[in-house]
């Protein structure tokens, strides 16, 4: 199932598009529900070269990401993000568990903003996405 | 040196004292409210802490002595009575008396001291063995809100913040959502243009914060950058005594030029204090980083001028003198105008137009600067209206309005006296004993509303009692004893009620220490009238009388009638003007000896200026009657033409014509010529006095 872009308030020319990045579909509905009912364009991506190929033909305010996927994994798409001209000061999260704690450290220096730990409310996540996207 | 700070610290005191006063009369009628005792403490505090700089030992001795009573009513174990407020009042005027004494007043009554502080001290033993009667505990701590503590926060955040992907400001807004918030960036560490990558975060933030939600919360917002920034989180205050909606202090300021030194000082503070007073006693308080009182005194001078809104004390006499430097360029200025006018020059035309305009603005400003809020005569009368309706047994309070208005420096000072004896008049006369006002069914307690409103180019000041009104009768009757009114005169009850101006029209049987002599009504409205002001009464039996004062904005400038009587100029105010008219020499009436004219249908009587004024030469055929109101009467004044309005810088006359009257002054003109300013009221008493007694 390839990931579609999925445009919440057509004609709200201010909202900022997200991509959010995750294996789990039930994650990337989550993930695309809560904030597209807080005003945000959310495009979704299946893994790291789905989210890359993205990346080459549309241009994002921020990167959620999952760290345990196939193919790229999500420190190595930070990286890559990171290096593309145009994101240098964007900001990136990790989806992590609790049993990556060492992946925190890993990621920042990889270019991560922050993280969020999974299970989270969308409470949790709606309060990153504020803070990050001031 | 030293004699330049008890200089400084009378005038300090003076003013403190009567923050003090206000303060106090305000907590008698509201002794719950905790800012208000802050204030009173305040004050108490300052008064002590300069009054030792300065070298007022006793004065700071004694201060504090009350100032230890009021820190057991800020904590709620002495209760706020009339006694307190009392003696407190009275260890006011105790220490203003103390100030004054070392300037050359009077002594100083050290038993009266003794009593004020024995009194106080019998009020705090009463609470003590109240409480020890009780078994209460001492030392209650302030009430606190639920759990809000204040957090003092420095985030310096690494270099590279913003290639993370991070925003400094989503983290402080996140901030703000936790509580109340105070924040100042710190620029300092932002290098010059030339080193300066702009893609790095050279900005630090100091914070304070009043949240509930605990110190791990606050940690938590930084909870992405912790590892790579600088973080401080501490606490300043965790009783919730810091309000800092509230904080009337720039705190911003403070945190900006204090930096890591805001916090432990600010915390010093309100473990002194309690609270956070205005910055000028901040900084003196503080003693944070500074050696000596001398440096103390020095530095927190400067830093109170920086903080403070801009204000600075000038001599009355400066502002006097610059006043007449400006009417002075004021009347030269018309010269010039007039000149380049008849010269057909128009440089000098362009040039004299804008001398002219900015000579107006000069003047416009500097009279401005003369102007003061009437709120500071206000406070006073509020203790005068409390004593004096002690001492005369009824409950009288005093309402203002309008505190705000300003007026001319020397136009308040010369209000004080009339509207202290209005208002004597008003409890002495006006307002009724409480029994007698409890019998006419009125609330006991008497009211007097004192109010100030700009009305156009004047000031309407009003003081309105809800007493018993004027007794028309008794005032008819010692009209007429008097001689003043003809028995069978018809006269309404306006011009009955004005009739109490009057000198020697005193219809009080006993005189009493207050009011009574029949010197009081007329002094009032002379001083009135020497303002260039009116002064009318109005009155409902049984339901109380209001005294309305009309005044010009400023005694300096007149808005005038420039009129021409055989070549001679005289100047009309033109408030009192109210329409000109031609007067056909045939029409004026000569049956009578009065001059009489009809105008619409109203017969106006009128005075000839050229007879008045025993101008010669010949009149013209048409001439012009000026129609004024003086007085609340219509009068024509005959001139030979109008030439227009002009404003005018009033001079006043010499010595040697001073008891000329109907003249208020002289004014130069723009052709050098000099004009007469008319004193009309005063003319047409002459006038009048003259008919009865020809």
């Amino acid at each position: 199932m390839a990931g579609s872009s999925t445009s919440a308030r057509k004609g709200l020319i201010m909202s900022k598009k997200i991509i959010a990045v995750d294996d789990s579909a039930t994650v990337r509905q989550m993930l695309s529900f809560t904030l597209q009912d807080a005003g945000y364009e959310v495009v979704q991506a299946v893994d790291g070269n789905d989210a890359l190929e993205k990346f080459s033909t549309e241009s994002f305010e921020m990167l959620i990401t999952d760290l345990n996927m196939p193919g790229i994994d999500g420190i190595d798409l930070i990286r890559q993000v990171r290096q593309k001209p145009g994101n240098r000061f964007m900001p990136i999260i990790m989806l992590t568990t609790e049993s990556q704690e060492s992946k925190k450290l890993e990621g920042k220096s990889a270019g991560a903003s922050g993280w969020i730990v999974k299970p989270f409310k969308p409470e949790q996540l709606l309060n990153v996405v504020k803070m990050v996207l001031a | 040196m030293i004699d330049r700070f008890r200089e400084t610290f009378r005038e300090e005191a003076f003013e403190l004292l009567g923050g003090l006063e206000g303060a106090l009369l305000e907590l008698e009628s509201r002794p719950g409210d905790t800012k208000v005792v802050a204030s009173v403490f305040r004050n108490l505090h300052t008064i002590k802490g300069s009054g030792a700089l300065a070298g007022f030992d006793d004065v700071a001795s004694f201060a504090h002595e009350v100032e230890t009573v009021y820190e057991r009513v800020r904590t709620g174990e002495l209760p706020v009575t009339r006694e307190l407020i009392n003696l407190t009042l009275a260890a006011r005027d105790q220490i203003k008396a103390t100030i004054e004494a070392a300037f050359g007043g009077g002594a100083v009554d050290q038993e009266q001291a003794e009593q004020i502080l024995s009194g106080l001290g019998n009020l705090l033993q009463e609470e003590n063995d109240c409480a020890l009667a009780k078994g209460d505990g001492q030392d209650a701590p302030l009430p606190t809100p639920q759990g809000a503590v204040t957090y003092r926060i420095r985030f310096r955040p690494p270099e590279d913040l913003f290639r993370q992907g991070l925003n400094p400001l989503g983290l402080l807004q996140e901030l703000k959502r936790l509580g109340t918030v105070r924040m100042a960036a710190q620029v300092d560490a932002i290098p010059y243009l030339e080193d300066l990558d702009p893609e790095s975060c050279h900005v630090y933030w100091d914070v304070l914060l009043t949240t509930t939600a605990g110190e791990s919360a606050v940690r938590d917002v930084f909870i992405f950058v912790e590892t790579g920034s600088d973080l401080t989180v501490e606490v300043l205050d965790a009783q919730g005594r810091l309000d800092l909606d509230e904080a009337g202090i720039d705190l911003e300021q403070i945190l900006v030029e204090e930096g890591e030194l805001a916090g432990p000082r600010l915390a010093r503070i309100l473990d002194r204090e309690g609270s956070l007073p205005p910055v000028p006693t901040l900084v003196q308080g503080s003693g944070a980083g500074s050696s000596g009182p001398l440096q103390l005194c020095q530095a927190s001078e400067t830093l109170a001028t920086s903080m403070t809104p801009d204000s600075i004390r000038v001599r009355s006499d400066k502002l006097d003198s610059l006043v007449d430097l400006i009417g002075e360029l004021v009347t030269v200025q018309a010269r010039l105008t007039q000149t380049a006018a008849g010269q057909n020059n128009p440089d000098l035309t362009t040039i004299a137009e804008e001398v002219e305009r900015l000579t107006w603005d000069l003047r416009d400003q500097m009279l401005n600067v003369r102007m003061l809020p009437i709120g500071s005569t206000f406070g006073k009368f509020k203790r005068l209206v409390r004593d004096l309706s002690a001492n005369l047994d009824k409950e009288v309070e005093l309402v203002t309005e309008g505190a705000e208005t300003e007026l001319d420096k020397t136009v308040i000072e010369r209000l004080q006296d009339p509207l202290v004896h209005l208002l004597r008049n008003c409890i002495d006369h006006g307002i009724e004993p409480p029994e007698k006002r409890r019998a006419d069914g009125k609330a006991p307690g008497g009211r007097i509303h004192l109010s100030a409103a700009h009305a156009g180019a004047n000031v309407l000041l009003k003081v309105r009692d809800d007493g018993a009104g004027l007794d028309l009768e008794t005032i008819r009757a010692r009209a007429v004893e008097k001689g003043l009114l003809g028995a069978e005169a018809e006269i309404g009850p306006r011009e009955l009620s004005s009739l109490i101006f009057t000198p020697g029209l005193s219809t009080v049987r006993t005189v009493t220490d207050v009011s009574g002599r029949g010197v009081g009504m007329d002094v009032v409205k002379q001083a009135i009238d020497a303002l260039r002001g009116t002064i009318e009464v109005e009155s409902q039996p049984a339901r109380g009388t209001t005294f309305t004062i009309k005044l010009p904005l400023t005694l300096a400038i007149i808005d005038g009638l420039l009129v021409d009587v055989g070549g001679e100029r005289f100047i009309m105010p033109l408030a009192m003007v109210e329409e000109c008219i031609e007067l056909d020499r045939r029409q004026a009436s000569a049956s009578e000896r009065r001059n009489l004219v009809k105008v619409r249908e109203e017969i106006v009587p009128f005075i000839r200026m050229r007879e008045r004024f025993a101008i010669g030469g010949q009149a013209p055929q048409i001439e012009q009657i000026v129609i004024a109101n003086a007085d609340g009467h219509r009068i024509g004044f005959v001139v030979d033409g109008v030439v227009g309005e002009h404003q005018t810088v009033i001079k006043p006359l010499s010595r040697i014509y001073r008891r000329i009257n109907g003249l208020s002054g002289a004014t130069i003109l723009g052709d050098g010529r000099v004009a007469l300013i008319l004193d009309l009221p005063r003319l047409l008493e002459e006038v009048e006095a003259e008919e009865r007694h020809p």
